[in-house]
């Protein structure tokens, strides 16, 4: 843990992403205590404003607090990114290893069929998914998993191509140690470097997919703070109250950026450091 | 100096150091180095990974790269001044006068364009030739480093050559300019032994013909006795010996060379000669180098001023020169073999009765994939890459066999296959009456407990996410060699057992040099106390003076625990000193089988023969014959019929060569060899090496 923050302490770029995530991080964790007003108390009296001293971001057209719904929404979006990147990771990991390391039919068998899925663009899969089992949290995750595993198998299985020629695998086998043992305990710590990087992208990714999916109506169900919802519902009334699409839109923007670049800099200075 | 005019003088080095930056400030790499070299005259360099002799080839091309600089001395060149300036006069004063080959010839060659482009360009930048002329005198030098049809080799590209021919053209480009100074850093050493001779024997000729000046870099004693005339000793980045080379290698003054000399093999006839005595401790780090001499820490006559002082580079006479105190007085030569070393290897081991290992009919084959269209669909003949072919060996119990053979001729299948790494293809293997030609999955634990693997490779011996504990702990847990509560105990014995002491246990393998990683790799095979240990090139990826200790250690540990070993080499000196019976592998069939005595002296099978005339001996006196193999290893997809070697044999002796499979000639004591030549005509073969004692 002490090397990975010396390591980001390294980059500047890496350092200046991690405050906006750690921001972002403070955000969703302290949400309640922070927020000035309950996300979903709606008043008719004040529906699409500006930014004003008693709504700092303004409201949207059913007079909710913008302020209040987006730190409400980083809750939503911090929870479900990292969970289905797990997930995905979980998958991709357990079937990359797999294949690498077993290779002939395994790896040929379980690599087309994720070819097969890749071949779909990754907001057709989610359509498709999410159309088939409805819009909620988990069949979000689940969508997001299906989508990201195969290319994390891939990697993990290129990266198990080459750490399984290692001498140490060898020395493994003749120990009569079980497959299981190889790939998780052997092969896996060596390969993992190369697989957080990947993952720490892959959060920026799945970040940008729940908003898009929350966009499309396919996200949390309604009335839920949801950055993609909130610019859908504030796309309508864009000419009277852009702040209703801005404030989310920045929010998304900026955890992207920040995710984005966190992983760059890691990658640098662990390849530097390699 | 006196003895040379000036104008025969092509390098002169004085009193030259070298510094890298890096974070922490700046690190001498060099130090006090002084040579010269004169037309004609091939300078050897010598010394370990890590002793500074790149970089003072560095210095003098000044390729140094962005961090590192010379700090003092002078580098003259044909009588000017190289040092200090700037690198456009640089380029014009070396001009094309200074060529360098390096050790990777993949990487000198530019893999996109053909050879007969890149060699012209040479000619058509440096000299304006014209396309005509250029093209004509490549092929013209490529005839001269004995290339064999050097105008199909012009239309090539790089992989489609093999190594040795690929150094060869990195030579014929170096020497295409007629360089004044060649700088050679370490050419031979990604090559196999036979054509690493023929590369040599190349070298010598051309130094001859064309007058070159060459500074021969190299950590191999044996190649710097066959090509230097005067050698230069390194050693963390001070040139501690300089002299001629009969002198270095008969009269070493000081210590650190004496050191080296003992511990590499020297292929004598007698066993007793070849006994290794490695150098204790290791080469420093340059970044805390010992205050006195740099070799105190390491030296067994050091005093008390060695400590303090640093010696200079004292004269023993006009050509010779050693950097030790007491050179004069030349302590080194008291030097007697430690005794508990000598006796655990002269102890002789039981001749075994019964093979605990018997290897049946093997064969291994790998399946090539196709790339045609017809074999795409299934219908094409299937190919295989006959890695092993038909192997028959014993290992007796308590023994140790050496395997040797170039590289590609399936010694490591061989093992791999033995242990059950790969599958088997076709033939026995029966382990103490137990049939193990099944896969390693389906072997009961027992027996795979019996077979371990000492690596190659020590960077990836261990795996670099565990402490050392930790490695060596597991297969006493997997096997339950001890009991759980005790696995800290045994692991710090068998520490000990390869000379490190506990505070390795917490240690991960990135904090370790590569001979300690190999120890520890071969305390892990010997943990569980398995009755076979196959080590695979164990020592090759190591520096000389490591390796015999290395070597010895694994001698002493089979002592103790009485274990049966397969020793791969494809070094025949080193496999000489530590073996009990040899087998000799060409292109997946074994050529000769016998006990080291045997093998080592006539009737020999002719690649045999080959081998031991090829091997660089540390002994400038050592005379050898000169047999030079044709040709390069066919490959093993399409095996030559008959005897394998007949293509390249120097004894063919006719068409039953290329037509039928050689029979085992059964010699004395178990001595076979596999080859059509009467046994009466190979015994009157004169022995290969011959060394002065």
């Amino acid at each position: 843990m002490r090397d990975i923050f010396s390591l980001v302490s390294a980059s500047k770029v890496a350092l200046a992403a991690l405050a906006i995530v750690l921001f972002w991080i403070f955000v969703a964790i302290f949400a309640p205590v922070i927020s000035p007003y309950d996300p979903l108390e709606q008043d008719s009296t004040a529906v699409n404003q500006g930014p004003s001293a008693k709504h700092l971001l303004g409201t949207d057209d059913l007079g909710r607090d913008l302020l209040a719904r987006v730190i409400h929404g980083a809750r939503v979006i911090l929870v479900l990114a990292p969970v289905s990147v797990l997930c995905a990771l979980l998958v991709g990991t357990t079937l990359g290893l797999s294949a690498g390391y077993s290779g002939g039919m395994v790896d040929e068998v379980v690599m087309r069929i994720l070819d097969g899925i890749m071949a779909f663009p990754a907001i057709l899969l989610y359509l498709i998914i999410l159309f088939a089992v409805g819009a909620s949290a988990i069949n979000v995750v689940i969508a997001i998993t299906i989508a990201g595993a195969p290319g994390i198998a891939r990697l993990v299985r290129s990266l198990t191509l080459d750490i399984r020629t290692r001498e140490y695998i060898a020395a493994a086998e003749l120990r009569g140690e079980n497959p299981f043992y190889i790939m998780f305990v052997e092969i896996f710590p060596n390969a993992w470097g190369p697989i957080i990087v990947d993952a720490m992208l892959r959060v920026g990714y799945a970040v940008f997919a729940i908003g898009t999916l929350g966009f499309l109506g396919l996200g949390l169900p309604p009335p839920a703070p949801d950055w993609g919802s909130m610019v859908a519902r504030g796309r309508t009334y864009i000419w009277i109250n852009p702040w209703a699409v801005l404030w989310p839109s920045l929010a998304i923007s900026s955890l992207v950026v920040g995710l984005n670049l966190f992983a760059d800099g890691l990658r640098e200075e662990v390849t530097r450091y390699q | 100096m006196e003895d040379y005019g000036t104008n025969t003088q092509v390098l002169n080095v004085e009193n030259l150091a070298i510094s890298y930056q890096i974070r922490k400030g700046e690190v001498p790499a060099v130090r006090n180095v002084s040579f010269e070299i004169n037309r004609g005259e091939t300078f050897g360099l010598v010394g370990e990974s890590g002793c500074g002799k790149s970089t003072v080839a560095f210095g003098i091309v000044n390729f140094l790269g962005r961090n590192g600089r010379i700090v003092e001395g002078s580098i003259l060149f044909q009588g000017r001044e190289l040092r200090g300036r700037r690198e456009e006069e640089l380029r014009r004063l070396r001009g094309n006068q200074i060529s360098m080959v390096y050790q990777d010839p993949m990487a000198a060659l530019n893999p996109s364009l053909r050879i007969g482009e890149q060699l012209a360009e040479v000619l058509i930048v440096h000299r304006s030739l014209s396309k005509d002329d250029a093209h004509r005198q490549c092929i013209e030098m490529l005839n001269r480093v004995y290339m064999p049809d050097p105008k199909s080799v012009m239309i090539r590209y790089p992989h489609q050559l093999s190594g040795g021919q690929q150094q060869r053209v990195v030579i014929a480009m170096a020497l295409l300019n007629s360089p004044a100074l060649l700088i050679m850093d370490e050419p031979t050493t990604a090559l196999d032994v036979t054509v690493e001779a023929a590369v040599l024997d190349l070298i010598d000729e051309l130094r001859r013909e064309f007058d070159t000046a060459i500074m021969y870099i190299t950590h191999n004693l044996g190649v710097i006795a066959r090509v230097s005339d005067q050698v230069g000793v390194m050693y963390a980045g001070e040139i501690v010996e300089r002299g001629p080379v009969e002198d270095i290698f008969l009269k070493p003054m000081h210590p650190y060379t004496q050191g080296l000399m003992r511990c590499v093999p020297k292929l004598g006839l007698s066993k007793e000669s070849s006994y290794l005595y490695p150098i204790r401790g290791r080469v420093p780090s340059p970044m805390n180098l010992p205050l006195g001499c740099v070799f105190e820490p390491r030296c067994d006559f050091a005093r008390e001023e060695c400590r303090h002082q640093r010696p200079e580079l004292q004269k023993m006479n006009h050509t010779h020169f050693a950097r030790c105190h007491h050179a004069e007085e030349n302590i080194g030569a008291e030097w007697e073999p430690p005794e508990d070393l000598a006796s655990a290897l002269t102890t002789a081991r039981p001749f075994a009765e019964e093979p605990i290992l018997r290897v049946e009919h093997l064969r291994k084959y790998f399946e090539q994939e196709q790339r045609s269209l017809v074999s795409l669909v299934g219908l094409g003949e299937k190919q295989y890459v006959k890695a092993v072919d038909d192997v028959s060996l014993e290992i007796p119990k308590g023994c140790t066999v050496g395997l040797v053979g170039e590289s590609g001729c399936g010694k490591s299948t061989l093992a791999r296959v033995i242990v059950g790494l790969e599958p088997v293809t076709d033939g026995k293997i029966d382990f103490l009456g137990v049939d193990i030609s099944i896969p390693l999955d389906d072997r009961d634990m027992d027996i795979v407990k019996e077979l371990q693997m000492v690596f190659q490779n020590p960077d990836s011996t261990l795996n670099p996410s565990f402490s050392v504990g930790h490695q060596i702990a597991r297969p006493l847990v997997r096997f339950k060699t001890v009991r759980r509560n005790q696995v800290r105990e045994e692991v710090i014995r068998l520490l000990n057992a390869v000379k490190l002491d506990q505070s390795y246990y917490d240690r991960l393998p990135r904090q370790l040099s590569g001979g300690e990683k190999q120890r520890i790799g071969i305390a892990r095979a010997f943990a569980a106390q398995p009755d076979v240990v196959l080590c695979d090139e164990p020592v090759s990826a190591l520096d000389v003076s490591v390796q015999a200790a290395v070597l010895n250690l694994l001698l002493e540990i089979q002592h103790e625990f009485g274990t049966t070993m397969l020793f791969i080499a494809h070094d025949l000196s080193v496999v000489r000193f530590f073996s009990d019976y040899v087998a000799v592998m060409y292109l997946g069939k074994l050529c000769e089988v016998g006990t080291a005595e045997a093998i080592y002296a006539p009737p020999y099978h002719p690649y045999t023969e080959a081998l031991l005339s090829a091997v660089p001996i540390p002994d400038p006196r050592a005379k050898q014959k000169r047999i030079r193999l044709s040709g390069t290893v066919p490959s093993a997809l399409n095996p030559p019929t008959g005897c394998r070697f007949h293509p390249r044999c120097p004894r063919k002796k006719g068409e039953i060569c290329e037509t039928e499979e050689p029979p085992p000639q059964l010699d004395r004591d178990g001595h076979h060899i596999y080859c059509h030549t009467p046994l009466e005509e190979l015994r009157k073969v004169e022995p290969v090496v011959t060394i002065v004692e």
